[in-house]
């Protein structure tokens, strides 16, 4: 399991109220991803790379995420340059690449890495369950954060009781291959799975009642606003307030 | 207190599982009556129906026929049960079920709140209750990187916090070391709760119970502990 695997650490970052971190971590999402001019994004980047250097996280551990997110981009590029109309680049075959289609497949590339990288930087540096007590005093609904929860509660339980019945099959000899035998068992697999999680949540709703559950569901933790937090809040504000201006107020 | 007050009685109760292939009694016309106190051991074999007596003293479950009085009223509806779980706590076999809050302390104070404290008490009783069990400092642990044995301790800890006047424990000692057990063993013998445990260890049933009975096909009946 990976959750949490950037959570542990000691840096500013991994110091810094949870709070300012999905507030920064929102807004400058939302700049990034709809802007376009260059100046902003390169500033987008570098506050990116920034944040990073403060997590001092593992730069081989980030290179692998962003490996997983970048394996959806190459999609991107098999198509968008052949279907983006523009001036000519180069032609493979019949198929024409467009320069505005490369300048697009470019552009999406960079914001959605400038993204992951904040988001790492930012997000990953708390754990779970501290960004859940976060987005509850930040006024998220109930219902969503106690979703949160019950996941990542639970995902731990569903995935240790889906490596036992996977060790059970192994241990009496079952190789996958592509035959009827496999699709047959790994659907058993997956619908004992489905069947166990769908019984441990009746049991979890019974263990709630007898501890007098009515509806209601309370969450203890509280934050305090350190100096620090207040100044990162502010400075990180204004670097992000800089990019939206360099996108939309400044003349080119 | 009075010692020989009733708080617990079953009469006749029976109980079926309806599902596609079987109409399987489970309990059969049972008498059960408990007396504050009382501190009561349950044996039986596997699925001769010792979980589903406790769910539906709790409520969970409705018999099929039979009445059921807890502190001196019978119970019938979910709203009387309401009360009985207030001032009954039971400790389910997988601690897995039990604990569902990120971190322990929110677990612990998760009771008393619904019992409406504030949350300055229920932090209170949370950390009284853990010291209480030994396990101090465990408040912001996350309760899905706890072992078994701490699992099952917090559980307890859950349950106590409710401040019970009754203790139902289903399996307590169930895959538990011999040091965990022996600390659950001198957690249940120093306090003066009135409990029922139902258990396949007979040795920890001898050393926490006074009274052991045997359910078998739907009956229950004294059994002799050694």
């Amino acid at each position: 399991m990976h959750i949490d695997n950037f959570a542990t650490g000691d840096s500013l970052l991994h110091r810094l109220d949870p709070r300012v971190k999905i507030v920064v971590a929102v807004l400058f999402s939302v700049v990034v991803a709809v802007a376009d001019r260059h100046s902003c994004l390169a500033m987008a980047v570098c506050f990116s790379l920034t944040l990073l250097f403060l997590a001092r996280l593992s730069l081989r551990e980030v290179f692998l995420r962003l490996l997983v997110v970048n394996a959806f981009i190459v999609f991107l590029w098999l198509f968008l340059p052949f279907t983006y109309g523009g001036e000519k680049l180069f032609s493979i075959g019949s198929l024409d690449a467009t320069r505005e289609g490369v300048i697009y497949a470019l552009l999406i590339t960079v914001k959605s890495n400038t993204i992951v990288l904040a988001l790492i930087a930012l997000l990953a540096t708390s754990p779970i369950v501290t960004l859940g007590h976060a987005l509850n005093h930040l006024y998220v609904p109930d219902k969503l954060i106690h979703l949160l929860f019950f996941t990542v509660r639970y995902l731990q339980v569903l995935h240790l009781e889906y490596d036992r019945l996977r060790d059970a099959m192994r241990i009496r000899a079952f190789k996958p291959g592509t035959n009827v035998h496999t699709y047959k068992s790994l659907a058993y697999l997956i619908g004992m799975l489905l069947i166990k999680s769908f019984d441990r949540a009746d049991r979890i709703r019974k263990a709630m009642l007898c501890r007098g559950f009515h509806g209601k569901y309370y969450l203890l933790s509280h934050f305090e606003l350190q100096r620090v937090d207040v100044i990162m809040l502010v400075i990180m504000m204004l670097l992000v307030s800089g990019m939206a201006s360099l996108q939309w107020i400044i003349l080119k | 207190m009075d010692n020989s007050e009733v708080i617990i009685r079953f009469k006749g109760i029976s109980f079926t599982y309806h599902d596609n292939q079987s109409h399987r009694p489970v309990l059969d016309d049972l008498n059960l009556q408990i007396s504050r106190g009382e501190r009561v051991g349950l044996i039986g074999s596997n699925g001769s129906g010792k979980t589903t007596l406790f769910h539906l003293l709790m409520g969970l479950l409705r018999p099929t026929a039979g009445a059921i009085e807890v502190f001196g009223e019978e119970r019938r509806k979910e709203k009387d049960f309401r009360v009985v779980r207030e001032k009954i706590g039971l400790l389910f076999q997988d601690s897995d079920d039990q604990l569902f809050c990120p971190t322990v302390a929110e677990d612990v104070a998760f009771g008393p709140l619904n019992l409406g404290k504030s949350q300055e008490e229920a932090l209170a009783i949370t950390g009284e209750v853990l010291e209480r069990l030994g396990l101090d400092g465990f408040e912001d642990r996350l309760t899905y990187k706890l072992s078994g044995g701490e699992k099952r301790l917090i559980s307890l800890a859950t349950v106590l916090a409710m401040k019970p006047e009754v203790l139902i424990l289903d399996e307590p000692s169930t895959g538990l070391d011999e040091d965990t057990v022996e600390r659950l063993t001198e957690i249940l013998r120093s306090s003066d709760l009135t409990y029922l445990i139902a258990s396949h260890n007979s040795d920890f049933l001898s050393k926490t119970t006074d009274i052991v009975y045997r359910l078998e096909r739907g009956k229950l009946a004294r059994a002799k502990v050694s």
